[in-house]
């Protein structure tokens, strides 16, 4: 038994011994946790055009390290606990649902840095959180769906009801309806970041319920090509820029670019100016940026979707702007009055005109 | 809300039900034939791929089927000489397929990533094609739909009334015994397993396709599982995999179109319905009397050896 112990002990000891060295070599090493394959044409394939943007920028002095499709819970402890164990020193854990288990590992790796993407909680030192606005992106392609809708409905596949996903419906709503105040919004849970048959017979039912614009906040490309299929149905690319379905289906795109982001932080750890903190960045700085408008939509309506990006990101125009009620016809903002990062980051309710029920 | 468009839901069950009616068909016969092949995920999704290039390069969707089944019989072989000459543990065999064909298929599918599938047009059947309500329910499928009906019905008829049928099953049910008599046990095993293959390999095939229609790695996305559970669920029989189908079909297409028509329904409760039946059906079948009609093959998975 005592050997045993020592025998373990000294495993350890060596791992760490070897864990150590490998830290104290000159090259950095950034480890990424991506929810979904890099394939998928959408979310994790930007995370990792990050990732390879880290290494151009930093050449032999980065070793980059990634793991694809890892579910979120249990598994994803085990991922992270994997990767700081291998000696890296920067983590990115590039999806909600991997909150808890960044945190459960950081605590044990104090010297590590980790950066939980999407999420809000920082309990340890060595934890940062970064998100984007993605909702800004929504209101440039909410507007644009409010003009382009001949049936009047629009619809709106989503994941999980988490506050992110639920500020996307309701900023995408919020400027369709501004654009034109007889569209109505059809939402479909899919309950999945990433299931392309599943994506796509939501597109499809969307379709048979005669709905003829259709936003997603899943990660795949299933519903572009799925709306191809269906003929004279209009996308908007999630994520990454999908610009192959262009000019039609996809008409716009809402494109993440964490690149900058990924860049800054490796470089801080580099340098040693790391601090812990929480960025939650939009389409002033470009991390969220506005895909190509193709010439399927008008002149016209394509200059009042720039005029909207524009003045969102000069910090002129909020996406939620008040007047605006609450589902139940409460007040949530009165007439000019904008909304707080605080309830914008905890949202879990629908704004006035949308039919159905937040899932709980 | 007004028109709730059934008949467009009838028919979204019909092609939700495909992929998985084709690779629940092939894993009964393997399980038939009393091997227990894990790796239906990987064999999907190794057709999905080899069938969405194969259809790509040639521009043929027949040649594009055809690839996809010979993808997925030839991962299949991959376990049979595994499992049936060199004695490997069927479960962790079967496992380590499921992640080999994940993994190899986005090897193969680098090059084909967001590039956009080719039509599949439905069968041309006429006047039939017009009927009320039978017509956009029934008739207005692409081909597979049909030939997955048509495979069911030849596995139900082989199984049941043919010798080879008998010999399979009996192969199935006592491997030793079937020994004895004469009958090959490793080469009837064997072509069933790169049977189930060719049927995953098509029902992955039908993903890429026709129902997303592109190539997407890992878009299988757990359809093999569900197969996997179809088979048990169907307890071994034919039909009951195509009943199976249809309803675990029905019930993901249902919440899509229930949620897509406005209807104030408990989606969670819908989602997991099918693992509930599943769970449900185990539990009733496996209980004490009912135990004899879960007629599961007695000789699933265990390993054959001539020699002993």
């Amino acid at each position: 038994m005592k050997k045993r112990t020592f025998l373990t002990a000294a495993t350890v000891a060596l791992g760490l011994a070897l864990g150590g060295a490998a830290a104290a070599q000159d090259k950095t090493k950034v480890g990424f946790v991506y929810v979904g394959p890099i394939g998928d044409g959408g979310w994790t394939y930007e995370h990792d055009i990050g990732r390879k943007a880290v290494e151009e920028a930093y050449g032999d002095k980065v070793e980059t390290i990634y793991q694809e499709s890892v579910p979120e819970g249990a598994d994803a402890e085990r991922v992270i606990t994997q990767m700081a164990l291998s000696g890296a020193d920067i983590i990115f854990t590039t999806s909600f649902g991997y909150m808890d288990p960044t945190n459960a590992v950081a605590a044990k790796f104090p010297n590590i840095k980790f950066e939980h993407a999407t999420g809000y909680k920082r309990e340890h030192p060595n934890v940062s959180t970064y998100g984007a606005r993605f909702y800004e992106g929504r209101a440039v392609i909410g507007h644009i769906a409010g003009k382009m809708t001949k049936t009047n409905k629009i619809g709106y596949i989503a994941s999980f009801p988490i506050p992110e996903v639920i500020r996307g419906i309701n900023a995408a709503y919020l400027h369709a309806k501004r654009a034109n105040p007889d569209v109505e919004m059809t939402v479909i849970w899919v309950y999945t970041w990433f299931d392309p048959a599943k994506e796509a017979d939501a597109a499809q039912a969307m379709v048979d319920a005669g709905v003829d614009v259709i936003m997603q906040h899943t990660d795949s490309t299933a519903p572009q090509a799925a709306a191809e299929k269906a003929g004279n149905v209009y996308t908007f690319g999630q994520a990454s820029d999908m610009a192959e379905f262009g000019p039609k289906p996809r008409i716009s795109s809402i494109i993440d670019n964490w690149a900058p982001y990924y860049i800054a932080r490796v470089g801080a750890v580099m340098d040693g100016t790391w601090e812990s903190k929480d960025t939650w960045d939009g389409i002033a700085p470009g991390m969220v940026e506005i895909g190509e408008i193709t010439d399927e939509v008008p002149a016209d309506v394509k200059a009042e979707a720039m005029a909207l990006r524009d003045a969102i990101a000069s910090g002129e125009t909020h996406v939620f702007t008040g007047p605006i009620n609450k589902q139940d016809g409460s007040v949530w903002l009165a007439e000019g009055e904008t909304a707080d990062d605080g309830t914008l980051l905890g949202m879990n309710f629908y704004i006035e005109g949308l039919t159905g029920d937040v899932p709980q | 809300m007004t028109d709730f468009p059934i008949l467009a839901l009838l028919a979204g069950m019909m092609v939700a039900a495909t992929p998985i009616l084709l690779a629940g068909i092939g894993e009964m016969v393997v399980e038939k034939a009393g091997v227990l092949n894990l790796g239906v995920e990987g064999m999907m999704i190794i057709g999905a791929i080899c069938g969405f290039a194969v259809a790509y390069e040639t521009q043929s969707v027949t040649l594009g089927y055809i690839g996809a089944a010979l993808g997925g019989a030839m991962l299949a072989m991959v376990f049979g000489v595994l499992t049936q000459f060199l004695m490997t543990n069927q479960v962790a065999t079967g496992l380590a397929l499921t992640l080999t064909g994940l993994g190899f298929a986005a090897l193969i599918g680098q090059p084909y990533i967001g590039i956009k599938g080719i039509t599949v047009g439905d069968v041309p059947l006429g006047p039939l094609r017009d009927l009320p309500v039978l017509g956009p329910v029934l008739f207005q499928h692409d081909a597979m739909v049909y030939v997955a009906i048509f495979i069911v019905a030849c596995v139900w008829y082989v199984l049941r009334y043919t010798r080879t049928g008998l010999v399979l099953r009996a192969i199935g049910e006592n491997h030793h015994a079937a020994h004895a008599l004469g009958y090959k046990v490793i080469a009837t095993r064997l072509t069933a397993i790169a049977f189930g293959g060719a049927c995953a390999g098509l029902g992955g095939a039908y993903l890429s396709l026709v129902r997303v229609p592109q190539w997407t790695e890992g878009m299988t996305a757990g359809a093999g599982w569900i197969a996997l559970a179809l088979v048990v669920f169907a307890s071994w029989r034919a039909w009951g995999v195509l009943v199976g189908a249809y309803l675990f079909g029905g019930l993901t297409a249902l919440q899509l179109f229930l949620q897509a028509a406005g209807a104030a329904i408990p989606i969670e409760y819908l989602s997991m319905a099918p693992y509930i039946i599943t769970i449900v059906v185990l539990v009733i079948m496996s209980s004490g009397r009912a135990r004899a009609s879960l007629s599961a093959p007695a000789s699933l998975g265990q390993p054959f050896n001539a020699s002993t």
